[in-house]
Parts: structure tokens; sequence; C-alpha cells
């Protein structure tokens, strides 16, 4: 499982993404309050905390300019009441931003009809919810098929995809549970298999795992991987816990107040935050697991080497080598050839979390 | 923060301002009533100021009836066939043709009714309910009381779903439309489930006569209240994330409220089942005044008779209907709110209605029979108990033995308790009524209430009703004083033991199934007619929400709390008197309102047992068909429990508040 997490995170964090932008946030906020879209709309869309607050409104999400690729895994990370979810809502037009666009695929989703949006909904989106919103009225077969059922599909038609996914998420044998005789971590499969039945191209998670416990949560996310090796959607994901979020994302965005700071790969938020905000965030990480071979590289200095590691490998991939090897090993690009060189001292330091200027850098 | 800083700021101070004030209100409605031969104006309502409102209403609604006879008529017509299938199922056999050829269809058999009885007991909570419900069938029908029995049931089978889908979809709409649901529902509801049930009584009676049908209506607008209400609850409950999905999955509209939402409250809609059905109960045992016979009309005629067997008879059936009934439907609600459970679904309909299947088919079975064995049609008189003599000769021997000490404890409650409180009440200037109303409303809740309080309490004045406003005042405030006084120490001694609890809780909420009418009958067999009966009847209704209210708000102050005191050294009595008394004040003060309600409600019910007040108000117009007399009594009647209500609600919201 480990390895599919890094070769993802090796193929997504490449720069100059060339994937087509699937959903675009242009300066979108969301103002709760009385006369909200007056008073962003007089002042042209600038607005300041100060200002809002002045104002008597809640900045919910403040001008917020974002861009997701597809098959990336977005996530949106902050503290709780920075306003992820109300973002995520604004994307799905869940609730209506109070100005700003929001495109899906080129098109401002804030203008097409109702029936379009409906029509959107049933075939191109789905969500995951925090607290599973299961039908409690339903068996597990009829939650997933539900959905289907609202398109107006057959009961064949669409139990036999909802048998589909059942077996994609391994709950085959519970189909007539009900979601009380479910335990949390396998309401969220069933909430997660609701979700891909319509097979939706994008996929909004907001905390789908918050309400489980550490174990079930980490099962969880090996879950997602290997459904994201398997369906390659493009994912808006929610979550309070950095580790999860290194663990899964392409991109992380992280948002404090209405606002997001800074959107980057993990790695770019641990070598090079952007505010003490976000490095208070990172700073519990295993940096190890973040930081890969490129970063800590120095210029070579004609020393022999112990082996070789390619630009984008993690740290704690060959740290036990290194270390045991005691020489510098070489980092080599794509055709073989040599670009700089890691020290088991640098490596130990990493570890350790002793930061020293690089010499190379 | 600056808020909370003015507002403690300011409560020390107005604390003693309001003391004066009430002080010096107190001393101006004294002086009123001192100078009373130099205002008598002041003090009784004079007669030549009162405005006519129940004339206007009479001339209204014999508008409405002169006119709208054809509609009345044709609204009998309809749902007299629903009506009459379903009285003609339980109760009286179809009669098709006349005369000779007259052909006879035989009713449900009273053998198969208690069976399917017994069987929807089992399929809802299991064999001991089954055993339960089956056994109140049974009893009804070994004492006698079967086709009476059925009658009633019969009435409330076809009105329950009638408020069922009314109260679904006014619900609904009240739930769409915020605006409909302040101005219209909200206010509709507090009305509604304040009128007294003979006041819904009279405008049947005068648009849709004597009979079953105008019997059913009544109960039907009585009791769907609870039904609007559960659907507005349940509805604005429903998860915020449930709702989401349902937009999420591109729902529309339609599919969203029928396939998401309204599935999703279903507990809560069962609770308002629940309700409906115990309510239409009580309200077609008081219909039978107005033609729905059953039950009720037994136990009408009995005490119009002064048979107190009988009508101890007729009760005791009542009692057993009512709990069949309310165990039935808590069941099914509980295990709607328990969610389901896997079953192996199988194709064929026996298989999956196993206890359905079996109760039409022994209901066939035994109906079959009864055309042959006469036994299984109606219930043989051989194995009829009846225990009428028993209950008479219970009561006589009672009144023999022990009649000194009851007369003399019914004297002494009249002379010392009941006289004095009346007088004092009856004197009571009107307009310092309205003026100390209207100041507790300011002081509580501010202007608005300040000019509701005030308003509603000139109603009752300028109808010329005043004095029999403070005699229904006196007595339920007694009722509910005496209520409160019995009601609170039980609830403090079940919130202490938890012995105690188990004890009381089975016994309060048979209580509080029992239909108002059956309190009266024992007591009237003891005390007979008059204010004390009254009294009594209306403790023993009342008496359920202060024990139920103080027993749950004592229990819910946080045990972390009482451990803080008691590490802080205070002894079990101060803890109870600082900090578990002041923290549950709230929850006793609402269950004091709710006595309060209850014995209004019962209080009106009393008229039948000569009391002088409202009640017997809008007995008399009832029995006269004078509607207009009838409306204005038992709105005010309504009015002031209204009144009531508000003033404590607003002091339980300030205490609540204070509390944080
Ligand atoms: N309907 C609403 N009316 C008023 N304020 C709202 C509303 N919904 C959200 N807010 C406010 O918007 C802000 C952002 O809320 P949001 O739910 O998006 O936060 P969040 O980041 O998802 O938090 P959490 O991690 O707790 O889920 C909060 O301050 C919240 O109080
Ligand atoms: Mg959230």
């Amino acid at each position: 499982m480990a390895d599919t997490t890094e070769q993802m995170l090796q193929t997504a964090g490449t720069p100059r993404d060339a994937r087509p932008i699937k959903l675009a946030c242009r300066n979108v906020w969301k103002l709760f309050g009385a006369n909200a879209a007056n008073f962003i709309c007089q002042r042209d869309g600038k607005a300041s905390m100060a200002e809002v607050a002045a104002a008597g409104l809640v900045g919910a999400v403040r001008g917020v300019d974002l861009e997701i690729r597809q098959g990336e895994i977005f996530i949106i990370m902050g503290l709780s009441g920075s306003g992820k979810s109300t973002l995520v809502r604004c994307m799905s037009r869940l609730v209506e931003p109070t100005h700003g666009k929001v495109e899906f695929e080129g098109k401002d989703l804030l203008k097409i009809s109702d029936a379009a949006l409906i029509e959107l909904r049933r075939h191109r989106m789905g969500m995951v919810f925090q607290n599973f919103a299961l039908l409690p009225h339903l068996n597990v077969l009829e939650n997933i098929a539900f959905p289907l059922g609202i398109q107006g599909q057959d009961r064949p038609t669409r139990e036999k995809r909802a048998r589909e996914v059942i077996e994609l998420v391994g709950l085959r044998g519970r189909e007539h549970f009900y979601p009380r005789e479910l335990s949390g971590g396998q309401q969220q499969r069933v909430g997660i298999a609701r979700s891909l039945a319509t097979k939706p191209e994008i996929w909004f998670l907001d905390e789908p795992f918050s309400a489980l416990d550490p174990l079930i949560r980490r099962e969880m996310q090996d879950e997602l991987m290997r459904l994201q090796t398997m369906l390659h959607k493009t994912i808006v994901f929610i979550t309070h816990d950095f580790d999860e979020a290194i663990r899964l994302a392409d991109r992380i965005a992280i948002m404090k107040d209405g606002e997001v700071i800074q959107i980057g790969t993990p790695e770019e938020l641990v070598v090079s935050p952007a505010t003490d905000y976000v490095a208070e965030f990172t700073r519990d990480v295993d940096r190890a697991k973040v930081i890969s071979a490129r970063s800590l590289m120095r210029a070579c200095d004609g020393a022999e080497h112990g082996g070789v590691v390619a630009p984008d490998a993690k740290i704690s991939s060959f740290s036990a080598d290194i270390v045991s090897a005691g020489k510098p090993f070489a980092v080599v690009n794509g055709s073989g050839k040599p670009i700089g060189e890691v020290t088991p001292q640098a490596v130990i330091d990493l570890l350790a979390g002793i930061e020293r200027p690089r010499a190379g850098a | 923060m600056t808020v909370t800083a003015s507002a403690s700021e300011a409560r020390s101070r107005p604390v003693q301002l309001w003391l004066v004030v009430w002080a010096c209100a107190l001393a101006a409605v004294l002086a009123v009533f001192l100078l009373q031969d130099r205002l008598p104006w002041a003090v009784n309502y004079p007669a030549s100021a009162i405005v006519p409102v129940a004339d206007w209403v009479s001339a209204l609604m014999n508008l409405i009836k002169s006119n709208f006879s054809w509609l009345t008529r044709s609204i009998t017509a309809v749902l007299g066939v629903p009506l009459d299938f379903a009285l003609g199922l339980l109760a009286k056999n179809f009669k098709i043709g006349h005369g000779a050829d007259m052909l006879v269809l035989p009713r449900l058999s009273w053998v198969g009714v208690c069976i399917a009885a017994f069987l929807a007991g089992r399929a809802a909570g299991g064999w001991k309910l089954g055993a339960l419900v089956g056994g109140c069938f049974l009893y009804i029908a070994l004492f006698g009381q079967w086709t009476s029995a059925m009658l009633t049931l019969g009435l409330i089978s076809i009105a329950v779903p009638f408020c069922i889908v009314t109260g679904l979809f006014v619900g609904i709409w009240a739930w769409r439309k915020p605006w409909a649901e302040r101005l219209l529902i909200s206010p509709a509801l507090d009305l509604m489930q304040t009128i007294p049930t003979f006041a819904y009584l009279i405008p049947m009676l005068l648009l849709f006569g004597n009979s079953p049908v105008s019997a059913m209506i009544a109960t039907a607008i009585f009791a769907t209240p609870p039904m609007v209400r559960a659907t507005m609850l349940g509805l604005s409950r429903v998860p915020s994330e449930i709702d989401d999905f349902s937009e999420m999955a591109g729902c529309t509209a339609r599919q969203k409220l029928w396939r998401v939402l309204l599935p999703s409250a279903r507990p809560a809609l069962m609770v308002g089942v629940n309700q409906v059905i115990m309510l239409a109960l009580n309200m077609v045992i008081i219909a039978s005044m107005i033609g729905a016979g059953g039950l009720g009309y037994d136990v009408l005629l009995a005490l119009r008779a002064l048979k107190v067997g009988e009508a101890m008879e007729a009760g005791l059936a009542i009692v057993a209907l009512a709990i069949a009934l309310d165990r039935l439907s808590q069941a099914i609600a509980r295990n709607h709110a328990k969610g389901h459970v896997y079953q192996e679904v199988s194709p064929s309909f026996w298989r999956r209605y196993p206890n359905l299947t079996l109760a039409v088919a022994i209901l066939a079975v035994t109906t079959l029979l009864g055309l042959f064995v006469p036994a299984f049609a109606a219930v043989p008189k051989a194995i009829i108990f009846t225990t009428a003599p028993l209950w008479k000769t219970a009561v006589s021997w009672i009144t023999i033995n022990f009649f000194d000490t009851i007369e003399a404890f019914r004297v002494a409650l009249i002379l010392n308790v009941l006289n004095p409180v009346r007088a004092f009440c009856e004197g009571f200037p009107w307009l310092g009524a309205v003026f100390l109303l209207g100041l507790a409303g300011y002081q509580l809740g501010g202007l608005r209430l300040a000019a509701l309080a005030a308003a509603l309490t000139v109603f009752c004045a300028v109808t010329g009703l005043w004095e029999k406003t403070m005699a229904t005042v006196y007595l339920c405030g007694i009722s509910a004083f005496i209520a409160s006084l019995i009601g609170i120490p039980i609830g403090l001694m079940a919130s202490r033991s938890d012995r105690v609890e188990k004890i009381v809780t089975p016994v309060i909420d048979t209580l509080q199934v029992l239909p108002s009418f059956c309190f009266i009958i024992p007591v009237v067999m003891l005390f007979r007619v008059g204010d004390v009966t009254a009294m009594i009847a209306t403790v023993a209704f009342a008496v359920v929400p202060a024990i139920r209210y103080t027993n749950h708000g004592l229990r819910q102050v946080p045990p972390a709390l009482i451990e803080a005191a008691k590490v802080s050294g205070c002894t079990r009595r101060q803890t109870f008197l600082r900090v578990q008394l002041p923290l549950a004040l709230p929850e006793i003060m609402l269950g004091i309102n709710q006595t309060i309600l209850m014995a209004l409600a019962m209080i009106i019910i009393c008229a039948m047992v000569g009391t002088r007040d409202l009640g017997q108000e809008v007995f008399i117009a009832l029995s006269k068909a004078d509607s207009g007399r009838g409306i204005v009594a038992g709105l005010a009647i309504a009015f002031i429990g209204i009144v009531a209500d508000r003033l404590f609600n607003a002091w339980t919201a300030k205490a609540r508040a204070r509390l944080g």
C-alpha cells in the first residue's frame, strides 16, 4: 500500500500539471448575515476580515481562488470553523456563494438552471458525509441503490449496480442489514459505495473518516487509495488531520478564517510554509515521509557513494539503508545521471529534527 | 461581553425596583376593592357595557348554517360512508334492504377481534404485550361492554387516519413556509389545544346535528394538532447532512420530501400518531354528548341516572381500551425508533406478514362461524360478568359506614377552603386583574406580553363573563395548587430513589392515558356532585405533570455539580436547596404550567358534576345548542389557559437564561 501512495505522490507532485482543470473557484465569497451580497458587490469582491466583522457578517469563505485538476486528490485543511465545509458546499452549490464564480469544466456552475444542476448532481458529482447521512429506513442495498432510484432506474438495474459497488467496498453479505446494525467503518463504506454508485466524475468527501477511530480510519484511508488507483476520480477531500492529508494528498490547501493561505504539495508546505500558521500545522509531521531526496541533496563533492536514489524518493524510504551504509547516496535523474548527493548526516539531522543550514542549498 | 456586563449590572437594581412597583400595584388594587362603593364599575363589569359578542357569533353561525347547509349535508353524507362501514364492521352488523327480505351481514366476531388484538400486540412487542392487549379486549367482552367499545373503536378508526393525513399535510406546509407557521399555524395550534373539549362540540352540533358524523368531525379536529406539531418537529430535526445528501443525490423537491425527509422523520411521526390516538379516544368519549354513542354515552347515561355501578363498569372498559391502544401504538412507535432489523426477505405474502395473514384468516373464520354458532357472533350472556352490583354495594357500604367522616371532610373543605377563596376570587376587581396581569406580562416578557395578557383578560370581562371566569380561575387554581402540593414531593421522592421511581412511573403513565371522563366516576360515587368532587377529580387528573417534571428536572442536574457541592462540604440538605433545586426549578415550573393547563381542561369537564363556572356555561350552551354563548365561553377558557401559559413560559425562559 505504501508503494502506491508514493507512486501517486511522485506522479502527482510534478510541477506544471498538464491535466485539464475540472473545477475552479474564482474569488469565491460566502458571507452569512443580512445584506451580504450588497456588501461584497459594493466593494467589488474585496474586503478585509475587519470590514466583514464590522458589517456584522460572518465571513465563512473569503476570496478563494483555486483550481482542481482532473484525477487529482485535492485536500482542504484548516481548523474547525475555518470554512472548509462551506467552501466545499459552494463548489457543489449546496450553499449559494455570495460572490464569485465556480467553474465546472469551464462552465459557470452558478448560472446553470435548477434542472441542469439536478442532472449534474445525479450523474457527475458524488459526496460522502462526516456522519454518513445514511437513510435509517433503508437497508444497505436500498441505501446504495437510492440515488439510482431517484434517477428513475428500474429495480433490477439499480440493484445490479448496487451489488457491484458493494463488492467494490467489501460489504458483501451485508446487503440486507440496516444502518443501525453496522459499525461506523461499515456505515462509511456504505456512504462511499452510495456515492460511487452513480459513477461520479468529481467526488467530495467532507471529513469522511473523522467519526471513526484511528485504526479504522487508517484502514479506510488505504481503502480510499485502493479505490482511487482503480477509479481515477477527481477528489476534493476535507480533513483536520495533517497525517491523513499527507497520506492521501496530491495538493493541500490550508484555510484560516475563510481564506486559503497556501496551496501546495505536502512537501512544499513542509519545506517552505508561507506563514507561521502553516508552519505550526506542519510542525508535528513526520518529515522523513514528506521530504524527498531532491530537497535534501547537495552538490556532489566527490566522495564515494553507497547507493543511488531517485530525486522524488522520500527520505523515509532509504533512511535505514543510508545510515547503515554510512556513505552518501547519489541522487540520479531519470536517465541515470547524478544531479547531487544526500549525506547520512543530513538524513540523521532530519530524523532527529535538527535544523542546520543545508550545505548544498 | 458588554451585553452580559450591563445585564448583571442592571439586575440588582430592577429587583428592588420591581418590588416597589408590585407593592404599589397591589396597594392600588386593594384601594379599588375597598372603595368599591364609589367605583363599582371597576370591580364588577357594568352590565350596560357588555359587548354582545355571543350574539354576533350566534348570528354568524346561523348565517353559515342557513347558507351552507348543502355543504354540511354533503360532508355528512360523504363522511358517513366510511363511518357506517367501520361501525357496521365492528359493532352494528350490515343491514341491506328492509323488512322481511332484509339481509344481515354479521359484524366481526368478538373472538376474532380479541385474537387479532393479541396478534397485533405480539407482533409489536412480544408475548407480554400481546397478552396485555388481548386481555384488555377480552375484559371488555366479558364485562359486557363489547358493542359500546366497538362503536367507540370504530369512530376512532375512521377519525385517526383523517387526523394523521391532515396533520401531516398541514405540518409539511408549516415547515415549508416559516411565515405561515409563525403567523397562522402556531397560534392556531395553541388556541386549539387550550379550547376546552366541550366547546368543539357546539359548532359541530349546530352544523352537523346530533350524529356520529358530527362527533367524528369534532374528534378529528380536536386530535389533529399533535400530528401537525410532530410533523414540524420531525422534519426540522432531520440531520442537515441527510438534507444535503438528498440535494447531492439530485432529488427534486418532491422526491426529497417523500423519499428522504419524511421517512427519516418517522420515529417522531409515530410519536405524533400515538398522541393522536389517545386524544381521539378522549374526545370520542366526550363527543358522546353529540351522538357519538359508545362507551362515553354509557357513562353519561349512568352518571345522569346516578347509577354508579354501571358508570364504573363503562369507565373501566374505557380504561382497558385506552391502555390497549396506548401500549400498542407506543410499541409500534418504539419499533420505528429502534430501526429495522435484518430479516430474510421472502417472496410470499404469508411469509412476509405472518401475523397480518393469520389475523385476517382468524377474523374471517370466526365471523363465518358466527353465522352458525351464536357464541361467536355475540358474547354469550352466560359468560358475561357484571360488577355493577358489587360496586353499588361497595359504595353503599362506604357511605353507610363512613358517611359522617366523608361528609365532615367535604363540609370542612367547602367552608374553610373553597368558599373563602371563591368569595375572594369572585369579588376581585376586573380592572385590577387586567392591571396586575399586564404588569406581570411586562415584567416577564415586555410590552407584547403585557398587551396580550391584558387584552385577553379584558375579553373575559367585556363579554360579561367576569364572575364565571373568576369562578373557573378559583377552582382551577386551587386544584392546580393542591396537585402541585401532592405531585412535587412525590416527584422529589422519585428523583431520590430508583425504587420509588419504578413504582411511580407505571402509575403516572397509566393515569396519563385515561380519558378525563374516567376520573369523575369514582369521585362522584363518594362525594356526589359539587365543587369538592370537581376539585378532587381535577387534582387526580392534573397531578401527573407535576410528578413527572419534578422527577425529571431533579434527575437531569449534572452529577458533576452535585459532586462538586459534596466536595465543598455541603450537607445533603444544602446540596438539595442550593444546587439541585435552583437548577431544576425551570423544569419544575414547566411541570406546574402543565398541571395548570390540565387542571383547566378537567375543570371544564367537571361541569357535568355541577360546578358553577365557565364550564357550566359551555355545558348549558351545549344542551341548548346556543352556539354564540358556548363559543364565547370556550374562548374565555382558552384565554385563561393562554395567559397562564405565556406568563409561566416567559418566567421559565427568564430563569433558564439566568442559569445559562
Ligand atoms: N448557516 C450558517 N449561518 C451562519 N454562519 C454559518 C453558517 N454555516 C457556517 N457558518 C459559519 O461559517 C464558518 C465556517 O463554517 P464551516 O462549517 O465551513 O467550518 P469548517 O471548517 O467546516 O469547520 P469544522 O471543521 O468544524 O467542520 C463558521 O464560523 C460558522 O460559524
Ligand atoms: Mg465542516
